[in-house]
C-alpha cells in the first residue's frame, strides 16, 4: 500500500513536471497514440510523451522489465490511469502493438522474438495490424486460403486479407496463412509477423457506411516473411490465433462497451444521456420531459452500470485467483449491443437533428454522432460476430451439442 | 466494495444448496399445495434453518445474532430460490425481523425479535393495502390515538408468510392522507390480539399470503416501532432489504430453471438430434445464459452497498431489483417454451418457477417500477 502510494506520489510529480503542456486536458479518443513508421500524430507532442513514459516502462506497465515493460503490478497499472486522468492526458501509446499481439508474443513468443519485437512495441516503433479475415473466411476463419511455402530461411505468402483495421497505416503485420492444404482446416495454419514495407504487400482503404476507412483490404503477391517470424511453429497457428482472439475480444469490449461516453467524459455528468434528454426534450418539474425517453435513459444506465459491474466482478474473481474462462464471450456481445443501443438512443433523443452527414443546420457534435451511430454497428461484426459469441458460450460455458 | 465470494461465503453457499437439495424437492412445494396446505411451508424446515443459523445471518450480534449481512443472506436465499422453498424467511426476518431491530424498543426485541431469529415465532409484514400497487406510503389504515396508545382498523392484503403468523408488523396512519410519507407509524400486533383476524389468499405461486384484518384492535404506545409518523423510513428500509433478499432468491430461481432447461436442450431428441443442437435454441440459451451472469452481479453489488451503508446503495437495489424481474420472467417463459408441450402440464416441475418468477416480480415493485425509482435517484 505504501509502495503504491509513493509510486503515486513520485509519478505525479514526474507528470506535473514533465508532460507536454499541449496533451493535457486533451484526453479523448481521437488523442490517441499509435505509434509507427507511417501515420502523422495526433498532437506534435504525442511522439514526445510516449518516448517519456517508455523510457520508464509506462506505456506497458505490467509487461516484463526485460522488453521495456514496466514490471507492474495491475494495481499500478491503474494509478497510472488515474493520475493520467488527473491531468486529462491521454494514454501515451494505444493500438494492436500493445492490445493484441504484444499480450500474444509474451505468451508465446520465443525468448529471441520477444527481445527483438516487444520493446520496439513499447516504445511505439512499430505499428501493428491484423491480417486474419479474408472475402470467403469471415466467421469461419479457418476456412482461410491466403497461402505461403517455405523457402530457404524465407516464407513466400500469396493472397489476400481484407477488413484489416489501419492497414494503410501499419507497419507489420500478424497473420494467419495456410502451410499444409491437405491436413483438417484448423491444423494447417501458421501465425508468421510480416513487415509489411516491401513490394509484394499492397493495401487499398475500403470505404464504409460511416464515410470513414478504418478498414483496408491487404493483397500478397510472393511477399516475403522471415521463417524466424513464424510464431509457436508451423502448423501451430490456431491455437495462437485463438488466444489473441481472447485478447481482441477483450479490448473490444473494453473500448466500445466500456460504456465511458466519448471524449473522456470521466469527469462529465453521471447520466450524461440524461442530460442531454433535457437538452433536446426539455425538462418538467426535475423530470425528462418525455416520460418514455425518460425511461429508456433509465433503462440503458441501469444496463451500462450491470455490464460495468459484471466487468468489476470479472477482474475482482481473477485478482481472487480464479481463472478466466470463455465466459468473456459475454463482454463481447453485450457490451457491442449495449454500445449501438445507446448511440441509438442518442439518435432518438436528438430526433431529426441525428441525420445531418456535414454543413449546415448541424452541430459538429450531432454531424459526430451520425458517424459513431453508423461505426457502432460494425461491433457486432468485427472481432467475431455476436452470432459466433453465442455459438461458443452454447458449445464452450452451455455444453449444446453440434 | 469485492464482487467476489471470500472462503466462508463460498461454504455457507455450498452448505445451503446442500441442504435445500436434501430437504426441498419442488415435490415439497406440490404436496403443500395439493394438500390446501393452511400454513404453505414446513414450521419442521422452517425450524431446521433456524438451528443451521440462518435465520440469525443479518442481525447484530447484540441482538442476537451473527452480524453477517445480506451479502450472507442472498447466498441462502438463492439456495432456497432455486428449490422453491416456501419457508417465510424473508418476510419473517428481512421485513418485519428489520423493521424492528431497527425501531423496535428492548422490550419488544426481547419477546418478539429474539424468538424469531430462534426460529420459535413468525413474523409479517402488513403493509400493503388494496389499490396501493407498489407505493409504501399508500397506508389507508387508521391509527386514532386512545389514552395510553391507539386504535388501529384497517385492511392489508397479500401480507406474505401471513397467514398463521405470530405477529405482524402494521403500518398505519397517524396522521396526513393515504400518499403522504408523513404521518405512517409502524405497530407490533400480537396476531392473538382482539380484533385482529386473517383469512388465506391462495395466490398462482402457491405462497402463504393473507388477509389481514384489523377491526379496532388497542395498542399500548409499547407497541409501536421507533416515533408516531416517522414510519416510512423504516418501513423503506426494511422493504429494500428484503427486495436484496428476494433478488437472491430470484436469482436461484432463474438460474435453477435455465440449468433445467439446458438439461433438457441436451436430453431432447427430435428428428433424431437432440434438440440443443440446433442455433435457434442455442442463441436463445446462450442469451440467457447472460442475462443470468449480469443479474448475479447486480444482486453481489446490491447486498453489498446495503451492507457497507453506500450512498449510492438504493439506486442499486432499483437497479437489482428490475434486472431481476425481468430476467426471472424472461428465463422462466423461455424455460416452459423449450420444455414445449410438456412444460404446459401442471405434472411437470418447470411451470412452478414461472408462477414464482411472477409473484417474485410483483413483490416490492416491478421492473417499471424500479426504473422510475432508479431515474428519480439519480435526479432526471
Amino acid at each position: 500500500m505504501t509502495d503504491l502510494t509513493a509510486f503515486r506520489d513520485e509519478l505525479r510529480a514526474f507528470l506535473e513536471a514533465h508532460a507536454p503542456a499541449g496533451l493535457r486536458g486533451a484526453s479523448g479518443m481521437d488523442m490517441g497514440y499509435w505509434g509507427g513508421r507511417k501515420s502523422a500524430p495526433p498532437h506534435p507532442d504525442s511522439k514526445r510523451f510516449c518516448e517519456m513514459m517508455a523510457e520508464r516502462g509506462l506505456t506497458a506497465p505490467t509487461w516484463p522489465k526485460e522488453y521495456g515493460g514496466g514490471g507492474l503490478e495491475p494495481e499500478a497499472a491503474k494509478v497510472i490511469e488515474q493520475e493520467l486522468a488527473r491531468l486529462r492526458l491521454p494514454p501515451p501509446l494505444t493500438g494492436f502493438g500493445l492490445t493484441m499481439i504484444g499480450p500474444t508474443l509474451l505468451q508465446f513468443g520465443t525468448e529471441e522474438q520477444k527481445r527483438e519485437h516487444i520493446p520496439r512495441i513499447v516504445r511505439g516503433e512499430i505499428r501493428w495490424c491484423q491480417g486474419y479475415s479474408e472475402p470467403n473466411a469471415g466467421s469461419d476463419l479457418a476456412s482461410l486460403q491466403t497461402a505461403a511455402r517455405v523457402e530457404g530461411d524465407e516464407m513466400i505468402i500469396n493472397g489476400q486479407k481484407i477488413w484489416t483495421s489501419y492497414g494503410d497505416q501499419a507497419d507489420w503485420m500478424f497473420l494467419l496463412v495456410r502451410t499444409d492444404g491437405s491436413a483438417k482446416k484448423q491444423q494447417g495454419i501458421t501465425f508468421v509477423l510480416i513487415d509489411m514495407d516491401q513490394p509484394g504487400v499492397e493495401v487499398r482503404p475500403i470505404k464504409l457506411i460511416s464515410g470513414a476507412s478504418p478498414f483496408c483490404e491487404t493483397f500478397f503477391t510472393d511477399a516475403r516473411a522471415r521463417m524466424k517470424d513464424v510464431i509457436a511453429g508451423m502448423n501451430n497457428g490456431w491455437t495462437v490465433a485463438k488466444a489473441l482472439l481472447g485478447h481482441e475480444r477483450n479490448m473490444i469490449a473494453g473500448v466500445f462497451g466500456g460504456s465511458a461516453p466519448r471524449g473522456g467524459a470521466r469527469s462529465g455528468p453521471k447520466y450524461p444521456l440524461a442530460e442531454l434528454a433535457r437538452r433536446y426534450v426539455g425538462d418538467v418539474g426535475g423530470h425528462v420531459a418525455d416520460p418514455v425517453l425518460r425511461d429508456r435513459v433509465a433503462q440503458m444506465s441501469m444496463d451500462q452500470a450491470c455490464f460495468l459491474l459484471t466487468m468489476q466482478r470479472n477482474a475482482d474473481s481473477m485478482k481472487a485467483g480464479h481463472r478466466p474462462g470463455p465466459e468473456s464471450s459475454i463482454f463481447k456481445i453485450y457490451g457491442t449491443e449495449l454500445n449501438q443501443r445507446r448511440e441509438e438512443l442518442t439518435l432518438s433523443i436528438r430526433g431529426p437533428q441525428c441525420l445531418g452527414w456535414e454543413g449546415e443546420g448541424f452541430s459538429g457534435e450531432e454531424l459526430e454522432q451520425t458517424r459513431t451511430w453508423l461505426r457502432s454497428r460494425g461491433n457486432t461484426i468485427e472481432g467475431g460476430t455476436s452470432e459466433v459469441q453465442l455459438n461458443i458460450i452454447a458449445k464452450r460455458v452451455l455444453e449444446l451439442p453440434d | 466494495m469485492q464482487l467476489v465470494l471470500t472462503e466462508d461465503q463460498t461454504m455457507l453457499a455450498r452448505t445451503a444448496g446442500a441442504f435445500m437439495t436434501e430437504h426441498s424437492p419442488i415435490s415439497r412445494l406440490r404436496k403443500l399445495r395439493d394438500a390446501r396446505d393452511e400454513r404453505g411451508y414446513s414450521l419442521e424446515v422452517y425450524r431446521k434453518l433456524a438451528e443451521l443459523g440462518w435465520t440469525a445471518i443479518a442481525f447484530s450480534e447484540d441482538d442476537g445474532g451473527l452480524g453477517m449481512g445480506l451479502a450472507e443472506i442472498v447466498l441462502v436465499t438463492e439456495a432456497m430460490g432455486r428449490a422453491l422453498a416456501p419457508e417465510p424467511l424473508i418476510p419473517s426476518l428481512l421485513l418485519a425481523g428489520q423493521a424492528l431491530a431497527r425501531a423496535g424498543s428492548a422490550t419488544l426485541k426481547q419477546t418478539w425479535l429474539a424468538p424469531a431469529i430462534a426460529g420459535e415465532k413468525v413474523l409479517a409484514l402488513a403493509h400493503l393495502e388494496p389499490g396501493a400497487r407498489f407505493d409504501l406510503a399508500k397506508v389507508a389504515t387508521r391509527a386514532d390515538r386512545v389514552t395510553g396508545g391507539y386504535r388501529v382498523s384497517g385492511e392489508k392484503h397479500q401480507v406474505w408468510g401471513g397467514q398463521l403468523a405470530d405477529a405482524y408488523v402494521v403500518s398505519a396512519r397517524v396522521s396526513g392522507a393515504s400518499g403522504e410519507r408523513e404521518g405512517i407509524a409502524l405497530f407490533l400486533v400480537p396476531a392473538s390480539a382482539k380484533g385482529v383476524s386473517s383469512t388465506p389468499q391462495v395466490r398462482v405461486d402457491s405462497q402463504n399470503a393473507a388477509i389481514v384484518r384489523l377491526d379496532g384492535v388497542e395498542l399500548r404506545d409499547g407497541d409501536l416501532l421507533g416515533t408516531a409518523g416517522n414510519g416510512y423510513a423504516v418501513l423503506a428500509d426494511a422493504v429494500d432489504r428484503a427486495t436484496v433478499a428476494l433478488c437472491g432468491e430470484m436469482l436461484g430461481g432463474a438460474s435453477e430453471a435455465f440449468d433445467r432447461t439446458v438439461a433438457y436442450l441436451r436430453d431432447r431428441k427430435q428428428f433424431g438430434v437432440p434438440i440443443g443442437s440446433f442455433q435457434a435454441l442455442k442463441h436463445r440459451a446462450a442469451r440467457m445464459y447472460i442475462e443470468i451472469e449480469l443479474s448475479r452481479s447486480a444482486v453481489m453489488a446490491a447486498a453489498r452497498a446495503l451492507d457497507e451503508g453506500q450512498a449510492d446503495a438504493a439506486s442499486l437495489v432499483s437497479l437489482a431489483k428490475a434486472r431481476l424481474s425481468e430476467t426471472y420472467c424472461q428465463v422462466a417463459n423461455e424455460a416452459v417454451q423449450m420444455h414445449g408441450g410438456i412444460g404446459m402440464t401442471d405434472e411437470h416441475e418447470i411451470g412452478f418457477f414461472m408462477k414464482r418468477a411472477r409473484a417474485a416480480e410483483m413483490t416490492f415493485g416491478d421492473a417499471a417500477f424500479h426504473r422510475e425509482r432508479f431515474a428519480a435517484l439519480a435526479g432526471f
